[in-house]
């Protein structure tokens, strides 16, 4: 097997979503596997239109920093995070929903985009997914 | 053999880098993929992704006074 990157993402935060699915096309792009998983407030941005829709990590002043950062973004011509995500999907990357977030928040997997998930699991998939990873990082 | 444009100018991190993953998937060995782009920092790590993904990088070059860059790889 090539080299790995696994990276948990628990944070819903616009900018931390960003970090995750740049650095997982990075690893893409290098020439190694990429895997994602999305517990917690990250899982929240698997639901169907809520994408792009996380607040700013810092100063995020009630919507009208994360307006002027994605002001900013589209000017320095940063690709949408759908676009980043359609990118991961393409090139192999792997997707994997907690299900154990999915129960405490009461979601149903109707409301989840399905079509981006590959797997559905809990600790043991990560685990299993990073014990031979080169690269593992909690956003 | 077939050859392949890849146009990033203007594109900023990560898509350079995953426009050029994308092409090396579609093209077949041997194939040459020439990328033009504007992202410095691309223009570095290209050249890093090529040699971990064992692919022989012809040729680096600077276009329009060091704005655009153009680099050829041998896929």
């Amino acid at each position: 097997m090539g080299e790995k990157a696994v990276i948990i993402l628990h944070s819903g935060d616009m900018d931390k979503v960003y970090s995750a699915l740049i650095i997982a096309n990075g690893a893409l792009a290098m020439g190694m596997e990429a895997s994602i998983y999305f517990t917690f407030w990250g899982l929240m941005r698997l639901k169907k239109g809520e994408l792009e829709k996380g607040p700013l990590s810092k100063m995020n002043m009630m919507g009208a920093g994360r307006y002027m950062v994605k002001q900013r973004m589209s000017k320095a011509h940063v690709v949408s995070l759908e676009k980043l995500m359609s990118d991961f999907k393409e090139l192999g990357g792997k997707i994997i929903a907690c299900e154990m977030t999915m129960e405490i928040m009461g979601i149903s997997k109707e409301e989840i985009r399905t079509e981006w998930v590959d797997e559905w699991g809990a600790v043991g998939t990560y685990i299993h997914e990073a014990r031979d990873a080169n690269i593992t990082l909690f956003i | 053999m077939a050859e392949m444009e890849v146009d990033v100018r203007g594109q900023t991190c990560p898509v350079p880098l995953v426009e050029c993953r994308k092409a090396f998937k579609r093209a077949s060995p041997g194939d040459l993929v020439i990328v033009k782009g504007t992202h410095p920092a691309s223009k570095k790590e290209i050249p890093m992704a090529c040699e971990s993904m064992g692919l022989k990088v012809l040729e680096i070059k600077d276009k329009e006074g060091g704005k655009e860059w153009e680099i050829k790889i041998r896929r």
